[in-house]
């Protein structure tokens, strides 16, 4: 087939329309937010940081930012054990109830997240964990756990598990035959599970909306709030840095999943 | 794990007496396991299972059992909310898979780095915060927007027209962030039907047409399935967008039950609507599990 059909022609010039619909949304707010007036125009008729200064000589949207990057960090380093340790019995037990805890691990995916919310916001309430940094990351490490569970449990199911056993018909015990033979070949799908969890975390708003206040604010509800009220440039250069952000923590994924499979 | 294969664990499991060191390793073995899994179920358990237990016995006891939250649903306001949230979810479920089916096909069709290519620019926004999605939206839809600018430019209208804070803002929000969970699935399968099947079609005398209707289409239909099954139900339990864009108008599910926490503190009104609203979800994921495993439909996810 070398002659292009009409047919093709016009599929392709729509599905261009609808990757312009996708993009053009996420690359606006770029310029916008290095735009030197208030109001949202574009193009904007001078740039400047002065946005970027407003967020950055706020004490709010600076405490609000540490609160954000905080839980985020603690809830990936907390969560991915934790995935890593259930999908490696999921992968290992043969028991039938291992099949419907499982789905019980999958649960956070699945109840809409503003039932999660205020189910969270239940129990920290009669535990007097209402705006507290524990509960926070408690709550994004309940919501990234099945991310771990998805993306290690993948990688295992392929992984051939007679090598650990060598390992430990060698001597070794199981703990320490996980982690230099198992641990080494699944490397790139744990640290995208890590990710997957900081870039949630990162994102939430609903749970925080509930639980974080006060001086535990995130930087998602400061966002939710201001928003509601107004349509505040900060938040555009506040968006940029966050895109930026995960652009680059999805890289991190990419390369790790490249020199994983150039290993394999 | 298939039925036959349990049955036959099953028989093993009877034959092994205390005896059989095999049996043994394996229970102990199945000891260790869940033991492992024990901190992560406990997380799960303790903010997720506790919380909807206790919401559901909310929801129909209060000095007593009652169904009066259940009986207020069908009345007046609550049922509207329903009624609203099942029309939009629908309409935007059909949107995205209408402006998804296509992209998906395109970027199946296309060599290997040019369809890497087509997903990335799928992908970036699906991994932009949602938050900063409906911001973008709100600024490109407002009265001064570029939306309204080349509108008035092209002359459609004379004056800046109303797009954002109401059900029209909120559906093309809604499908911008949606549209990603839409065009993974469907790739997925289709990438996996061979192309010489349509060849084959063709060579025995359909039409692209009838080869694409006959051939492709049905094949693909799991994609399909696990799509619209994810937009659905993410498209259910929508509140970031909804409350933003939808300037305080149509109220959905969610933001009856966010009020009902947060301004009225009234958990028993809270409780049923997230019970009934819990309900619909778990059915409609577990009809579609019967036809696409939920691993497949969560995994875009």
């Amino acid at each position: 087939m070398n002659k292009l059909p009409f047919g093709r022609i016009v599929l392709g010039a729509s599905v261009v329309l609808i990757l312009l619909f996708l993009m053009v949304p996420v690359l606006i707010v770029v310029p916008l937010s290095f735009s030197d007036t208030r109001f949202m125009t574009f193009p904007p008729p001078a740039y400047s940081l002065r946005w970027y200064h407003s967020f950055f000589d706020n004490p709010a949207w600076i405490d609000a930012a540490r609160t954000t990057l905080t839980a985020s960090i603690c809830a990936a380093l907390i969560a991915t054990p934790l995935g890593v340790a259930a999908a490696y019995a999921i992968q290992n037990g043969t028991h039938w109830i291992m099949r419907y805890l499982r789905t019980l691990l999958m649960l956070p995916l699945m109840v809409p997240i503003i039932i999660v919310a205020v189910g969270v916001f239940f129990v920290y309430s009669q535990a007097g964990y209402v705006n507290t940094l524990g509960g926070l990351i408690l709550a994004d490490t309940m919501l990234g756990l099945p991310y771990v569970l998805i993306s290690v449990g993948a990688d295992l199911r392929t992984f051939d598990r007679t090598q650990e056993m060598v390992a430990r018909s060698l001597g070794m015990n199981r703990f320490r035959s996980f982690m230099t033979v198992t641990l080494p070949q699944i490397k790139a799908s744990v640290i995208s599970g890590a990710v997957f969890v900081f870039i949630q975390a990162l994102d939430e708003t609903v749970v925080a909306l509930f639980v974080s206040g006060g001086s535990n604010q995130t930087l998602t509800r400061r966002m939710f709030v201001t928003l509601r009220d107004e349509i505040d440039p900060t938040i555009a250069a506040i968006s940029t840095m966050l895109t930026a952000l995960t652009l680059c923590l999805v890289m991190i994924v990419v390369v790790s999943r490249r020199s994983g499979a150039a290993r394999a | 794990m298939t039925t036959a294969k349990r049955m036959l664990q099953g028989t093993t499991l009877m034959q092994a007496t205390e005896s059989d060191p095999a049996a043994r390793y394996q229970r102990r073995e199945d000891r260790t396991m869940l033991l492992l899994m024990t901190p992560a179920l406990l997380v799960i358990v303790v903010l997720l299972v506790v919380p909807l237990a206790w919401l559901s016995w909310q929801s129909i006891y209060h000095d007593g059992f009652t169904l009066e939250n259940y009986r207020r649903m069908f009345t007046g306001a609550y049922l509207e909310t329903f009624l609203l949230t099942f029309k939009l979810s629908i309409v935007v479920t059909v949107i995205t898979l209408l402006l998804g089916y296509p992209v998906a096909y395109f970027a199946a069709s296309l060599p290997p780095k040019l369809s890497a290519l087509v997903l990335g620019m799928v992908i970036l926004p699906f991994w932009t915060s949602v938050l900063v999605r409906t911001y973008a939206w709100l600024v490109l839809l407002q009265r001064t927007g570029l939306v309204n600018k080349a509108l008035i430019a092209s002359g459609l209208v004379d004056r800046p027209v109303q797009l954002a804070y109401n059900q029209f803002g909120t559906v093309i929000a809604m499908v911008h962030i949606l549209l990603p969970f839409m065009v993974l699935p469907l790739y997925s399968a289709m990438q996996k039907i061979p192309s010489n099947l349509s060849q084959a079609g063709a060579s025995l005398g359909g039409s692209p047409l009838h080869v694409f209707l006959r051939v492709f289409l049905p094949l693909s239909l799991s994609g399909v399935f696990a799509g619209v099954t994810l937009v659905f139900v993410l498209c259910l339990g929508f509140y970031i967008t909804p409350e933003l864009m939808g300037g305080g108008k149509s109220i959905m599910v969610s933001m009856v039950v966010s009020r009902n926490v947060e301004i009225y503190n009234s958990w028993g009104a809270a409780s049923a609507v997230s019970v009934v609203l819990l309900i619909c979800v778990f059915a409609i994921f577990y009809a579609a599990s019967r036809v696409v495993p939920l691993e497949k439909t969560l995994g875009a996810k």
